[in-house]
């Protein structure tokens, strides 16, 4: 203490400026991580687009960049992702505002007490993990259940993306419905709701600004999930709406091209670069969908 | 309201109607219940599974060997050894980088545009997904700035990765601190910068401990970024330098998963264990600096 108050004024003036703007500069690596994302991804995605025509990425039915004759339209890849989001939300959805309801509305305190850690337990599993779970015990349930189902499918690695995404939807409808005030409640339980009817009616839509948005995360975070898909639903691009036949993702593209020996230049390393582009675009409009939904219809009480 | 009103009509109309209504709460009391024990039935046949297979296979000659054609002789000794140098590293990189920022935005930014920008950008980049980063590492550090598919390179891209969560729970952290406290110590005529060393930090320290451990063992069960960045699925040498090629647990799980021979699935739940321990073993830690740190608090 003593030594501060022998620093001169103007010195110590100095340092605080010193100080002040490195950690402006730190406060910038977040917007510098941003710009070298954006810039990373279009420069080779431009590079692409010389070589390859914007509507056949957009419209034509096939992707076999690697193979003669190549084609590179996006629409596969797109569809298997769609496949993925469809199985793991109907997964995810309704058991995770499920659990929401009960945590928030319904479960003693005692039971909430064990409950919660063990779904934040679910929520830290590597997704590795899952991926592995999936290959060795969903698949082979599913095809007992439908022999015709291929060792590698959508329905396989929907389902474990869904598993996976629970915790996600669970916590934050919870987060939304525990914000809203008990005087709504107790004005319902005094009409003589019952705990039904004050979920449903009451809790349930002055939360759901909070559990729509829990929703379209979720599904932005199936979208950018890899491992499962690369593990579990294959890799062979197709335009099917049939889940128990082998796929590929947008993601599950990225990891196989990845993993390969690709030069750096050649088209094979431009179409992850063009892959990566439409995921970055699509997730981050998910992402800002979900904050304006908050945002927008927040009601304050 | 009006829905309400009909309710209550019926209600008195027709008594008969609370007991179908007490049924159906009922039906939907176990059905959420069941909707919640779905997810710890998952857990615990996960677990079960995993154990089941791997753990016949988890011995010390696993942990000290390398790689090999063999499921017998395969080991997982340079995926441990890179997984740890590399979480090491991007935790030497990350947390003050990203403790740095909490500080700024909490206790320097001014109250603008500007600083808005950086929070929403901060909010953006924690939703993007990893394999994305990955790109931006292979982009960047890879290929740009020339560090090969080393470690160094994996811990950038990783740091990078981690980058948003540890802000954030720093921001809260931070945000916790008594205000009384630092205007107590403002009031003695201290700088903005003695006041965040001095009483700042140490107060929202154990926060920011607990929210950097936890984003670093996301790091450790990553493998995405790490593939698309050019980590090896197989490395038959230990790392010696950060400038070396690597593999990490969770890669060497997925190589492992994919071979066709049937042992090596039992192999890879026994890679599945050992990352488990470690995750396991990361978590108590933060879990005990948090606790310990707080009991000093409160003296």
């Amino acid at each position: 203490m003593n030594k501060i108050l022998f620093e001169s004024k103007s010195k110590m003036q100095k340092n605080e400026r010193v100080i002040n703007k490195t950690l402006t500069i730190l406060g910038m690596v977040s917007i510098f991580t941003t710009i070298g994302i954006i810039l990373s991804l279009t420069e080779e995605t431009i590079q692409f687009f010389r070589s390859v025509s914007i509507i056949e990425f957009f419209t034509s039915r096939k992707w076999t960049p690697m193979f003669e004759p190549a084609n590179y339209g996006v629409l596969p890849l797109v569809m298997g992702t769609f496949l993925i989001v469809i199985f793991s939300s109907i997964i995810s959805i309704p058991i995770g505002l499920g659990s929401a309801i009960y945590l928030s509305e319904y479960a003693p305190k005692k039971v909430r007490k064990i409950l919660k850690p063990v779904l934040e337990i679910l929520a830290g599993i590597p997704s590795i993990v899952y991926g592995y779970f999936a290959l060795t015990s969903i698949t082979p349930l599913i095809r007992s259940i439908f022999p015709s189902a291929s060792v590698f499918n959508a329905l396989s690695a929907g389902i474990a993306v869904g598993i996976m995404t629970i915790p996600m939807v669970s916590s934050l409808s919870e987060d939304a419905m525990m914000a809203v005030p008990d005087s709504l409640r107790l004005g319902a339980y005094a009409l003589g709701s019952t705990k039904f009817e004050v979920s449903t009616k009451i809790v349930v839509p002055a939360a759901f600004s909070g559990i729509a948005a829990s929703f379209i995360l979720s599904i932005s975070r199936a979208i950018g999930e890899t491992m499962i898909v690369a593990m579990a639903a294959g890799s062979t691009p197709k335009l099917t709406l049939n889940p128990l036949e082998s796929i590929q993702t947008m993601t599950g593209y990225i990891v196989q091209i990845s993993l390969g020996d690709v030069p750096a230049g050649s088209i094979g390393y431009k179409t992850i670069f063009a892959v990566g582009t439409l995921l970055f675009a699509i997730t981050l409009i998910l992402n800002i969908i979900s904050r304006n939904i908050v945002k927008k219809y927040r009601r304050a009480y | 309201m009006s829905v309400l009103k009909e309710d209550l009509v019926r209600l008195i109309d027709n008594p008969v109607g609370l007991r179908r209504r007490k049924i159906k709460n009922k039906f939907f009391h176990g059905l959420l219940f069941l909707c919640t024990i779905f997810g710890v039935v998952v857990l615990a046949f996960l677990l079960y599974d995993i154990l089941k297979k791997g753990l016949p296979w988890l011995s010390v000659d696993f942990i000290k060997n390398f790689p090999s054609r063999f499921p017998k002789k395969s080991g997982i000794y340079p995926a441990l050894l890179g997984s740890l140098m590399l979480i090491l590293l991007t935790t030497v990189i990350a947390f003050p980088v990203g403790v740095g920022t909490a500080v700024y935005l909490e206790e320097y930014a001014g109250n603008n545009k500007f600083t808005e920008f950086i929070k929403l950008n901060i909010a953006n980049l924690a939703g993007v997904p990893s394999i994305i980063y990955g790109m931006l590492g292979l982009a960047v550090f890879v290929r740009a700035l020339g560090m090969g598919r080393s470690i160094l390179a994996g811990s950038f891209t990783m740091a990078l990765l981690v980058l948003p969560i540890i802000i954030i729970s720093s921001q809260e952290a931070i945000r916790s601190v008594p205000g009384i406290l630092k205007q107590a110590s403002y009031a003695l005529g201290t700088t903005k910068w003695q006041t965040v060393t001095g009483v700042i930090l140490p107060y929202a320290i154990p926060g920011i401990l607990t929210g950097t451990i936890l984003s670093v063992s996301r790091a450790l069960g990553e493998a995405a970024p790490l593939i698309v960045v050019g980590a090896l699925s197989y490395v038959s040498f230990a790392p010696s330098s950060v400038m070396d090629s690597f593999t990490t647990l969770p890669i060497q799980i997925f190589n492992w998963a994919s071979m066709p021979k049937k042992d090596f699935q039992n192999v890879a739940a026994a890679g599945i264990i050992v990352l488990l321990i470690i995750l396991l073993a990361v978590n108590s830690i933060a879990i005990i600096l948090r606790d310990k740190y707080q009991i000093r608090m409160k003296d």
